[in-house]
């Protein structure tokens, strides 16, 4: 993809090769041309300063708060330590994949192997998957809390979390496995129907296989989405401090911490190195997800 | 043989089965949030709670009307759209068009990367940084409309940057070639012939870009205030719809809950909307091109 854009570049750069004096004596004539330059030269300095500064600052003013006591075992109101809610973000994560990927993985395989070209149903589901990933998190925070933490009588839980955030990663496994499996060149199927392999081997033997990164680039995507995801979960994993004990208990995730801590407006400087990390996390998540889908795109 | 025939079949349907999740899970939500809310709705009385000014849950008698906070959630949304759908368009254009190569392959994934900040951190920002700043040079508490605004701009950029670039690459290189060989320069022939051009897909990112905004909470919170009024300047506080479910909901009974949760349900038919017409601005483009 970047490889294409690049030659891109350097083939409209041959057509158009100006000198630089030739551009200069251009903006003489044209000096309206040289101020919308300038206008999108600064405005794009803008938003990259903005997006570096905001890094840079949370980096530069939270670091020196990355003590030993915020990553004690133990949570006290004084240490306010981020440990705690550190694991609990991994439970409720694996939590979350464990209903999400078959789900998801199970969906794109039949829209990208089973559905015939122009099925109606195939259009409703593709709208719905749609809808779902414009919904904003916390109408599926109030819907975890109406149906799995009250309907169902669970209560404020890690699993109610868990399946609150399953229905809101579904739409992007989706798309990114049908993705992965659409871009499994028509070859492997025929060679493996040519071997007299039936659909459902040919799919879990070859296709799925060769499709490994995509899918697993989606799921690391929505690990970064569920690992910084607040306002769906306060309703329904719930705030309390400490370590969850089973399933069924409410635990606080990182995120969360990280909004008590803000609102709270106590611990600031706990609040800054919790948001470091927090920062770090997510954004080491995502960086591992674009590398993966990279290399993939690289190797065709 | 006959069992591997079942085995297919059975299979299909399981994926089958997995596949018509995201229906049921999208009728799920409708039925939980309309089921809940519409009766409170009905009981307040539907132009009091979507007209209404006064917002007093726990006064006696009671009154929700969440006025207040639609405006609020629609300034805030105004103000983000504001700052942040320029920026972002002429970033595109500078991506897309302008930017040397070298400078674009650290550039681009720096832009991708952004998208992926928790809200919350973006929130936290804003409190730390925006809000003392707005507090010592502009006026006003701080907390306020023109600070959710900023952060909120600051937060849809890569949405806006990303798509707005994809649609700009997508204008056929002849548009551009076909306006330089009349004589125009690389602005004019940008401006004037390749974003006219790309004009439904950068309006796709504008309208998520508005999802996004008005479907924030955790940020908002403890940026904008909260306070249920009107504002009459931008360093007023404002409080949107998503804020108001959660300051409140964690202590609401009855039908003070009911309200917020059908708060909920008029934010739910926002978001309907919205992605509706982007569906509806995805199909006519695809009809066009």
């Amino acid at each position: 993809m970047a490889d294409a854009i690049n030659e891109k570049q350097s083939e409209i750069k041959a057509i158009n090769k100006i000198a630089f004096s030739q551009r200069l004596k251009e903006y003489k004539r044209k000096p309206l041309s040289l101020v919308m330059y300038l206008i999108v030269v600064l405005a794009a300095a803008l938003s990259i300063f903005a997006l570096v500064f905001l890094i840079v600052y949370i980096l530069v003013m939270g670091v020196p708060h990355l003590t030993p006591d915020l990553f004690a075992w133990e949570y006290n109101s004084d240490n306010v330590s981020c440990m705690p809610a550190i694991i609990n973000t991994i439970i409720i994560t694996l939590l979350t994949l464990l209903i999400a990927v078959p789900f998801g993985i199970g969906a794109a395989i039949y829209l990208a192997e089973y559905a015939k070209r122009g099925n109606k149903l195939v259009k409703v589901i593709r709208t719905m998957a749609e809808t779902l990933s414009g919904i904003p998190s916390i109408v599926y925070g109030l819907f975890g809390m109406l149906c799995f933490v009250t309907a169902f009588q669970w209560g404020y839980s890690v699993l109610a979390g868990a399946f609150t955030l399953s229905i809101m990663v579904l739409p992007t496994i989706m798309r990114t496995t049908e993705e992965a499996l659409i871009a499994v060149p028509d070859s492997y199927r025929e060679g493996s129907y040519g071997l007299g392999a039936g659909k459902l081997r040919t799919i879990v033997k070859t296709i799925l296989p060769s499709a490994v990164p995509g899918i697993l680039a989606g799921v690391i995507l929505a690990i970064g989405r569920i690992v910084g995801e607040t306002a769906a979960l306060i309703y329904t994993a719930g705030s309390t401090t400490g370590l969850v004990d089973g399933v069924m208990s409410s635990g606080r995730t990182l995120a969360i911490h990280m909004y008590m801590l803000a609102n709270e407006g106590l611990h600031t400087d706990q609040a800054w190195g919790t948001a470091v990390v927090l920062l770090v996390l997510v954004l080491g998540i995502n960086t591992l997800s674009s590398f993966i889908a990279k290399k993939l795109s690289s190797k065709k | 043989m006959r069992i591997n025939r079942i085995k297919e079949k059975a299979m299909q349907g399981v994926f089958f089965l997995t596949a018509i999740t995201s229906i049921a899970a999208v009728v799920l939500i409708c039925i939980f949030l309309f089921y809940n809310g519409i009766p409170a709705i009905a009981e307040i009385g539907i132009l009091d709670f979507v007209g209404g000014q006064k917002w007093a849950p726990t006064n006696e008698p009671a009154s929700y009307g969440i006025l207040c906070m639609i405006v609020g959630s629609v300034y805030v949304t105004a103000g983000a759209i504001i700052i942040g759908v320029p920026i972002g368009i002429l970033t595109a254009v500078f991506l897309a068009r302008f930017c040397p190569p070298a400078l674009y392959k650290i550039l681009k994934p720096a832009t991708e990367l952004l998208a992926g900040v928790p809200s919350i951190v973006y929130g936290f920002f804003g409190l730390m940084v925006i809000v003392p700043f707005i507090r010592d040079n502009i006026g006003g508490n701080g907390p306020s409309l023109l600070a959710a605004s900023i952060v909120l701009g600051i937060m849809i950029l890569p949405t806006i940057i990303g798509v707005s670039e994809s649609a700009i690459r997508a204008v056929p290189e002849s548009y551009y070639e076909g306006s330089l060989a009349l004589g125009a320069t690389r602005e004019r022939s940008v401006f004037k012939a390749i974003l006219p051009a790309s004009k439904s897909g950068i309006l796709a990112g504008v309208v998520l870009g508005i999802g996004r905004a008005i479907g924030e909470t955790m940020a908002v919170i403890l940026i904008a205030g909260n306070q249920v009024q009107i504002p009459s300047s931008i360093t007023d506080g404002v409080r949107t719809l998503t804020a108001n479910i959660v300051l409140e909901m964690g202590y609401s009974t009855g039908l003070h809950r009911q309200a917020l949760i059908a708060t909920g349900v008029v934010l739910f038919v926002f978001i309907l909307l919205i992605t509706l017409s982007m569906q509806a601005i995805k199909s006519r483009s695809e009809k066009n091109g």
